[in-house]
């Protein structure tokens, strides 16, 4: 199975790895997936708190390459978005700009679901009511 | 220079040898006949071309040019085997044995013929990928025909003790069939001393071409039977029908007698080299073998490492250095390695290993090159990995509640 050049590109040189302090108000943290899976993604959110702006924000991924390139994009697109914005974000964009192919639209949806998971993780902590959302198409 | 990229995927196919090539050039355009044409020069030069094969082919594992049938491959050969002895011996039973690390090609057979009325016992092997004699005798039933088992594994390379297992079904007048594709020219193979009575094995796992094998079937003590399983032309002595693949068979014999005069020292080559780029993929913190370490053909290693997805690591140098993973992305069904699995590996490290084939054309220079860039991309993914940042901060990853999905 032949790599797409942009999945190529952030397996590479991905974007925002790294870990933020998670103890930080501001601080939104994602971890989904699981080991016996195949991948595990940690994505965080930092937050503007007076202009809910995210500055910052990080991943680490366990998976194939397509994983890697999902949660590297994610990051990407997350900041300079305002945590309303973020919540937008669809898995099949991600399917699109990365060209993915339909045995790695898990690695998109895994994307996505740590996005959410990040942005409730921010709510939560902040007092806010944690968002729903659909069951992901992954399950 | 080294010319990439790489082949260490020898247990999938491996290339042929250019000796092979050359011997079989003439068998396509000057003597082209149908081994079966029998009335003609061109046919009988085509069966001499076959007779001579057969003769290098069957000196390999010690068996008389009778016992060998030629067949597609080694999953014909063990389809013809299971089934072919499963119809050939209803009336003495119905029951096979086998082990749940066996070949697709053995295991999906038996499944198959569960459905026409075999009962099948799969026997599980323990953390070095192998079976427990004692269990295997245990499960023979007075309605037992045939133990399955393979010489030696795809994955791991572990080597079953085929001569021990031979005592038990001889005691209890049960066929010995063994899927030896891995194994056969690699390491000795005897079909008398290890007491086989069935052997499926092919050519190019030993540098000949593919779409050729065979199938050895003992004729004396005991003489084994097998019910064809293409009817047709009533070639290999009626047990499998269809034109003779001339060309393929006269590679297979060359490959074969290669073989027999290079194993020995081709197997210390490669054991050397083998064992070189284990010990030093084993000095990355957090990484194992997969199955005997001892019990083991000498060029192949399984490695786990933890902490990283097979084909993600792939990716940082499969352009130049052609592996396989047991990770379930590699293949279309999501799921982790059966065989890794059978071994008591949990599916996060059968996800995180790599299968290392080495063969007849693998240089030291390769292997060392190998060591540098799957050791640099480990540590670089573990550097990207939330795991390895768990468990290097003393999180115990099996206190955490996974959304499996």
């Amino acid at each position: 199975m032949a790599y797409s050049e942009k999945v190529l590109d952030h397996y590479n040189n991905p974007k925002n790895v790294g870990t933020l302090d998670k103890s930080k108000s501001t601080v939104g943290t994602g971890l989904v997936g699981a080991p016996e899976c195949g991948d595990v993604m940690r994505l965080q959110i930092e937050v503007d708190p007076a202009t809910q702006v995210i500055k910052d924000a990080k991943f680490k991924t366990f998976g194939c390459g397509s994983a890697i390139a999902s949660s590297s994009l994610a990051t990407e697109w997350l900041k300079g978005k305002t945590v309303e914005e973020a919540v937008k974000i669809d898995n099949m964009d991600i399917v699109e700009e990365l060209s993915l192919p339909p045995v790695k639209i898990h690695c998109s949806v895994l994307a996505e679901d740590a996005i959410k998971a990040a942005i409730n993780d921010y709510r939560k902590k902040n007092g806010l009511e944690e968002l729903k959302f659909e069951e992901s198409a992954v399950n | 220079m080294m010319k990439l990229p790489i082949y260490l995927d020898n247990n999938a196919t491996t290339p042929c040898d250019p000796r092979v090539v050359e011997t079989m050039l003439p068998y396509f355009t000057e003597t082209f006949g149908n081994a079966a044409s029998r009335n003609h020069p061109f046919g009988w030069a085509a069966e001499e071309a076959v007779d001579y094969a057969r003769e290098q082919v069957a000196r390999l594992i010690g068996a008389d040019t009778k016992e060998i049938i030629f067949t597609s491959g080694a999953t014909e050969a063990d389809n013809l085997a299971l089934k072919g002895v499963f119809e050939m011996y209803a009336a003495k039973g119905n029951h096979i044995i086998t082990c749940e690390t066996e070949h697709k090609a053995v295991l999906d057979t038996c499944k198959h013929l569960e459905k026409t009325g075999a009962s099948v016992t799969c026997l599980k092997v323990n953390h070095e990928g192998l079976i427990d004699l004692k269990e295997l005798e245990a499960a023979i039933t007075p309605q037992t025909i045939m133990v399955a088992i393979m010489y030696a594994n795809n994955e791991t390379g572990v080597i079953h003790p085929i001569r021990e297992i031979s005592h038990i079904t001889r005691k209890h007048g049960v066929l010995l069939m063994t899927d030896a594709t891995q194994a056969v020219g690699k390491i000795p193979v005897d079909v008398h001393k290890d007491g086989i009575d069935l052997l499926a094995f092919s050519a190019h796992k030993m540098y000949g071409p593919k779409g050729i094998g065979a199938l050895y079937v003992r004729r004396k003590s005991p003489r084994v039977k097998v019910t064809a399983q293409m009817d047709g032309g009533g070639h290999e002595r009626g047990m499998r029908s269809g034109t003779l693949n001339v060309p393929g068979i006269v590679g297979f014999g060359k490959a074969c007698e290669l073989a027999l005069q290079e194993m020995e020292a081709e197997a210390k080559r490669l054991s050397a080299l083998r064992d070189k780029l284990e010990k030093a993929l084993l000095q990355l913190e957090e990484s194992y073998v997969n199955g005997s370490p001892v019990h083991r053909l000498p060029h192949v290693t399984n490695v786990s490492f933890k902490y990283v997805e097979g084909e993600g690591l792939m990716m940082g140098f499969n352009k130049n250095i052609a592996l396989s993973s047991g990770s379930a992305c590699t293949s279309a069904s999501l799921e982790p390695s059966y065989v890794l699995k059978a071994l008591g590996l949990g599916d996060d490290l059968a996800h995180s290993s790599l299968r290392f084939g080495l063969g007849r054309f693998t240089t030291e220079e390769q292997i060392d090159y190998t060591i540098t860039a799957v050791t640099e991309t480990v540590n670089k993914l573990r550097e990207m990995s939330p795991l390895w940042e768990m468990y290097k901060d003393g999180v115990d990853l099996n206190s955490i509640e996974w959304a499996h999905h």
